[in-house]
Order: structure tokens, then C-alpha cells, then sequence
């Protein structure tokens, strides 16, 4: 029984990391008010550019850069379509998210190429704790960068000054740039911070989780970080939570059936989806997205 | 208008004060002349990234883009297959439109298309009856079935305020799970063992009585032209007329420009926000239907193979106008068919959706320059005048 637990917590911890990369530069980017649905985007180009540089330099740490520039190229195509021409953000999403399906697909079936994968760290001392040790300790090395990440997330969004302009951004554009705020270009910024580590996420996802690329490998997994942002309520705290519940629920998925417990798979992969709906419905008014998420911000317009 | 007193304070009698300098409605000659010409340049340009992903592959550009164009609309049968893809892409990009046009963006569409088709496919299993009912039947199952996942999206819009982007969004994923769901138990809608002469790719329902399948309007040799073109034409006709000339479609256009002034005057919001949800999804289970009862049969996870969002795209880049959608949606029917030739060629099929992307992006830049140009020149009048 405590093996089966340190097991799924292990596997529920490996599925996490990518989503927690992801969600967190989706808040940024939501927090900025753009409703990042290019995540996906920028999670699987990442993906093919982790494989691909790990695969031509013959450096999984290489590779995982190579992947976060993929991540910030996507990135620039999002910001300055939807925030430099103000083309409609759910617009570039879609295009960038079928551009990035079919370019990386295509690309896959014309180029041979080895991935390489990262070893495992193991923290001493740490990794024994039973039950959570392995979970927390004993992982791929860019896992441990989370450590760090979130907090430095909080510092950013919350106490630094650019963090204050990107959530002002977010909220009420208008004022913001009576405030002397540049509105667009904030917004820009923060999906950048997106894309890189979106791209984080989606080369530890080749690189570091799996060691392989294939066709859409993301799968939805991009959602899945927009849903957890959403069941997080905008804020940290909810949003690593919700990246956490839904790694978790996954990994109870793949581990049931080996124990010999059967819930119905269908309601596991929807959880999410469902959560994050439930979520918004609970929620206090005040609690909600932030007022000016989605909307185009064209200044005198 | 009548001018308010505040109006005639500030402004000379013979100058309103909507139009500075009246150069939003005078389009300079050159303006309008290089409109087209940037739409040219820059569908030109997304083909030249395309021809570059072949180069760069080892492919030859010129083989691939004349396969393409034979595969779609070079002969009786290959043109016949291109308007059979654009069938359900027009019928969902109907859908598009009428949310579009309301203000409102629906994702979920490509959800919306595949709830609805479950929900006929249910409907068309449970009754055994002649054609000439079965058909209906079905359509109007999957219509409705549309309209009711969108009509979860538009409770929570109007009933707790939550964004429809969002609740779409996700609203997609939960119905490819209750799909799946229902594909996945005998007491539900999973294929009867003793009927399955292979096995399936993916898991999927019985196949649909013969009755239930919609006649073809023309077939051939190597071609059978769906009767389904038939009722995305008259949508997309309905659905102009109904914008344009309807009280409800001015509701639905005042809604769409500005909300608060639309309320103003009498119009409530959840009566037409919510109907053009409503519609919208409908038109995407309509599309599921019709795809169903063309020439799928059968409800199976994956069903919606990705006609939803390229619908939405259609929309978009007609610019949510039914009639345009027409020929758009004739392009990417044409995408759809030239892809399904590529295999010959030895080039994964991935490039069409790359060559869709691109094509969006292409048809929406230019005309977003062409509102850059005018918004600097109205900017230059006022500050001329100033």
C-alpha cells in the first residue's frame, strides 16, 4: 500500500512539473489579460525543439534551452499579432495552435533525430523521506527549478513594480494608461515570460519526462495549465494547486488498473475541465478572472 | 441623431462631431487600391513559408502544390470531394458567424459539433423508421444537441457572468469525454460485438440503419456529391438574411457593436446574447448531424476530426459574414481534399494545416493595417484641426 502511494505521488509529481512550468507563465500572460490559449502552442513547439536541439547538439541542457527560444519564438507571433496589429488574441491563438500541430508533425515525419533525456538527481538525505522523498527529490534536474520559480513568480506578479503594471494591465487597461502605463507592451512582456517557460514545460516534457517526440504529444496539456489557472482563481496558490490535483488525478488514471481499483477513466481525464467549470461558478464575484481578460486593448481606438 | 445640447456648445453647426473632418468615410483612392493588393502580397507570402517548410524538408515545392491542386479541384471527382469537406466546415462556420457577429466568441464549436452528433446518433438508433423521418429526426437530434451544450456555456454566462471563452473552451474537452464515455459502455452507445467485422480504431457506436443515411444529390465514377451542400447553402443564406433583415439579427449587430448602448435601447442581453449562443451551437450540432448522416454512420471518439475549429477559422476569416464563409469555407474544403492526395507524394499530411494557419494569419493582417491607416488619419485630422 505505501509503495502503491510513494508510486502515484512519484508519477503524479513527474506529470506535474511541466503543467506547473506552463501554469505558471499562463498566469502571467492571463494576470496581463490575454487569455493564452497559444499555450498549447508554444508547449508543443517547445516540445519538438527540445527533442530536436537535445538530438543535433547531443546536450539535453541544450536541448531544453533550444526548446524554451522555440517557446519565445511562438511567443513573439502571439504578442505582436494580438498586441502590436491587435488582431483578435483568440484568433492568433488558433492559428498559432494548428501552425504549430501541423509544422512540428510535418517536420517530424522529414527529420530523423535521437532525442536524448536527463538523468535523474537525487537530493541526499532528502529522497528517503518515505512517501514523498522520491516525489520531491529524486527527479529530472530542471524539476528542481520549480523550487525556486514559484517564489520568484510570487516576487514578480506581486511585489515588484513591473508585476503591478502587468496585473493593472490586466484589470483596467484604461486607466492604466492614463497612468502612464504601457498597456500593450506590458502585455507583450508578459507573454513572453510566457512563452519561455511554457517552453520550459514542453521541452521537460521530451526532454526531461519522456525522452521522445511524437505527433501532438502535448495533447491537450496546454488546456489542461489554462484550466488550472482558471481553478486556481488567478491566483498562485490556486493555480499550483490546481496543477497538482490534476497531475494527480493522471496519475491515478495510469495507476488503477495496476492496482485494481477501477473509477471510470472518462472522469478522471475530464476532472480538470470540470473542476476548474465548478470552480467558477463558486467563486465570489471579486474573485474572478481579471476584468479586462480577453479583451482587445486598442489605445484611442 | 438629434445633437444634444452639449453638442451644440462645443461644435460649429455644420460639422457633426462623429466624423472628424468626415475622412473616415472618404477612403483615399490609393488606400482602397492597395487593400487587395496587400491581401495578394500577403496569401503570397504564407505560400512562400510553406514552399520554404518543403525546400527545407527535401521536397519538391511545384509536385506537392500540383497534387494539391489536382487532388481538389482538378477534376469532376476531386472537386466533388472538396465540397463534401466543406460541407460540415460551412455549417459550423454559420455558427461562427452568428456568435461573431454578436460579440461573442464561441470556442467550442468544435465540442458543440460532436455533443450534437452523439445526440442523434443516439436518437437514430432508438428509431427504426422509414428515411423520409429518420433523417429529420436525426438533424433536428443534433441541432438540438448543439444547442445545448452551448447552452450550458450561455447559463453561465448570463446566469453568473463567466466569461463564454473560457467556459466553452473547456466545455469542448468534458463532451469528447462524455463521447467517449458513452462509445465505452454496452448500456449506452458502444458497438455490439457480434456486429464488428474488424477491429475498430477507435471506439465507436453501432453503425446507423441505411435508411438513416442522407441520398446523395449526384454520384459518379470515384464520386458521390452529399446532399449535405444543399442545407449548408440554405444556412448560410438563412442566416445573411437573417442578420441583415430580421429585427432580431439588428438586435443581434447592435448587441455585437456595443452592448451597453444596445441595452439602452430595449435589447436584453441574455435574450440575444444567449439566442446567438444558442444558435451558434446549433449550427455546430447541425453540422455534426449532417456530417453524421452523410456518410459517417457512426458517433466514435474523434468524430469531429478537427472540423469545429477549422469552421471557427472560416468564420473568422470571412469575417463573420455567412456569405463570405461560402467561397472560405470552399478553400478550406479544398485544403481538406488536396491534403488527402499528399500521401501519394511522399509529404506527411501536417502541411495542410500548416498552409491553414498560415492562410488565416495572411487574410487577417492586411485588413488589420488597412483600420492602422485609417485610425492614423483620422488621428492626423484632429490634430490637424486642432
Amino acid at each position: 500500500m505505501i509503495q502503491d502511494i510513494t508510486i502515484i505521488l512519484d508519477s503524479a509529481s513527474r506529470l506535474a512539473a511541466p503543467l506547473l512550468f506552463v501554469a505558471l507563465g499562463e498566469l502571467v500572460a492571463e494576470r496581463a489579460g490575454t487569455l493564452n490559449i497559444s499555450v498549447e502552442a508554444m508547449m508543443l513547439g517547445s516540445a519538438f525543439g527540445g527533442a530536436l536541439g537535445s538530438s543535433v547538439t547531443g546536450s539535453p541542457v541544450l536541448g531544453l534551452l533550444i526548446g524554451m527560444a522555440v517557446g519565445l519564438a511562438v511567443a513573439v507571433m502571439q504578442a505582436l499579432l494580438s498586441h502590436r496589429f491587435t488582431i483578435n488574441q483568440f484568433v492568433v491563438g488558433l492559428a498559432l495552435n494548428i501552425l504549430v500541430l501541423g509544422a512540428t508533425s510535418f517536420l517530424l515525419a522529414s527529420i530523423d533525430m535521437i532525442p536524448l533525456q536527463f538523468g535523474t538527481w537525487s537530493v541526499p538525505v532528502l529522497a528517503e523521506i518515505p512517501l514523498v522523498g522520491q516525489a520531491l527529490f529524486e527527479q529530472k534536474p530542471p524539476f528542481f527549478l520549480l523550487y525556486a520559480l514559484v517564489p520568484l513568480i510570487w516576487w514578480v506578479l506581486w511585489r515588484s513594480r513591473w508585476g503591478l503594471e502587468i496585473r493593472a494591465a490586466g484589470e483596467d487597461p484604461d486607466s492604466s494608461t492614463v497612468t502612464g502605463i504601457p498597456v500593450n507592451r506590458r502585455r507583450r512582456q508578459a507573454i513572453y515570460l510566457c512563452g519561455v517557460l511554457a517552453g520550459l514545460g514542453g521541452a521537460y516534457l521530451s526532454v526531461g519526462v519522456i525522452g521522445a517526440f511524437t505527433p501532438n504529444m502535448t495533447a491537450g496539456r496546454g488546456f489542461i495549465a489554462i484550466a488550472a489557472v482558471i481553478f486556481g482563481g488567478w491566483t498562485l496558490r490556486g493555480t499550483v494547486l490546481g496543477c497538482l490535483l490534476f497531475a494527480w488525478a493522471d496519475a491515478l488514471r495510469l495507476a488503477l488498473p495496476a492496482i485494481g481499483v477501477t473509477i471510470t477513466p472518462q472522469v478522471l481525464i475530464s476532472a480538470p475541465y470540470l473542476l476548474a467549470l465548478l470552480a467558477m461558478l463558486l467563486f465570489a464575484r471579486g474573485k474572478r478572472q481579471p476584468a479586462a481578460l480577453g479583451r482587445t486593448f486598442a489605445p484611442g481606438g | 441623431m438629434k445633437p444634444t445640447p452639449a453638442d451644440r456648445d462645443t461644435a460649429p453647426q455644420q460639422e457633426p462631431l462623429v466624423d472628424p473632418a468626415g475622412s473616415a468615410s472618404r477612403v483615399p483612392l490609393r488606400d482602397r487600391l492597395l487593400f487587395p493588393v496587400l491581401l495578394l502580397v500577403s496569401i503570397g507570402v504564407a505560400l512562400l513559408i510553406a514552399s520554404l517548410f518543403l525546400e527545407f524538408t527535401g521536397s519538391s515545392t511545384g509536385t506537392v502544390f500540383s497534387a494539391m491542386i489536382r487532388g481538389s479541384v482538378g477534376s469532376a471527382s476531386s472537386l466533388v470531394t472538396t465540397v463534401n469537406h466543406m460541407i460540415p466546415l460551412l455549417i459550423v462556420a454559420v455558427g461562427a458567424c452568428i456568435a461573431g457577429r454578436a460579440g461573442l466568441i464561441n470556442i467550442g464549436l468544435e465540442g458543440q459539433l460532436a455533443f450534437g452528433a452523439m445526440l442523434g446518433a443516439a436518437v437514430g438508433l432508438a428509431l427504426p423508421a422509414p428515411g423520409y423521418v429518420a433523417i429529420p429526426v436525426i438533424l433536428a437530434a443534433s441541432l438540438i444537441g448543439g444547442a445545448i451544450w452551448a447552452a450550458v456555456a450561455a447559463a453561465f454566462k448570463y446566469g453568473r457572468g463567466i466569461s463564454e471563452v473560457i467556459t466553452t473552451l473547456l466545455l469542448n474537452f468534458v463532451a469528447f469525454e462524455i463521447i467517449s464515455f458513452a462509445v465505452n459502455r454496452s448500456w449506452l452507445l458502444q458497438e455490439s460485438p457480434g456486429e464488428a467485422a474488424y477491429v475498430a480504431l477507435n471506439p465507436q457506436s453501432d453503425r446507423l440503419p441505411d435508411a438513416a443515411q442522407m441520398p446523395f444529390l449526384a454520384s459518379g465514377e470515384g464520386f458521390r456529391l452529399q446532399f449535405g451542400i444543399v442545407i449548408a447553402i440554405l444556412v448560410a443564406v438563412g442566416a445573411a438574411f437573417a442578420i441583415a433583415r430580421l429585427r432580431w439579427g439588428f438586435r443581434l449587430r447592435m448587441f455585437g457593436f456595443n452592448p451597453r448602448a444596445a441595452s439602452r435601447f430595449g435589447v436584453r442581453p441574455w435574450v440575444i446574447g444567449g439566442s446567438a449562443l444558442l444558435f451558434s451551437g446549433a449550427m455546430a450540432g447541425l453540422a455534426g448531424g449532417v456530417l453524421l448522416s452523410g456518410h459517417v454512420m457512426r458517433i466514435r471518439t474523434g468524430f469531429a476530426n478537427n472540423y469545429g475549429w477549422e469552421g471557427l477559422l472560416v468564420g473568422l476569416v470571412a469575417g463573420f459574414r455567412p456569405l463570405y464563409a461560402i467561397p472560405v469555407a470552399f478553400l478550406y474544403g479544398a485544403l481538406r481534399a488536396g491534403g488527402g492526395v499528399l500521401a501519394a507524394t511522399g509529404v506527411d499530411q501536417a502541411l495542410v494545416g500548416i498552409v491553414q494557419a498560415l492562410i488565416v494569419i495572411a487574410v487577417t493582417v492586411p485588413s488589420l493595417y488597412m483600420l492602422y491607416r485609417s485610425r492614423q488619419r483620422q488621428a492626423r485630422a484632429i490634430r490637424e484641426r486642432a
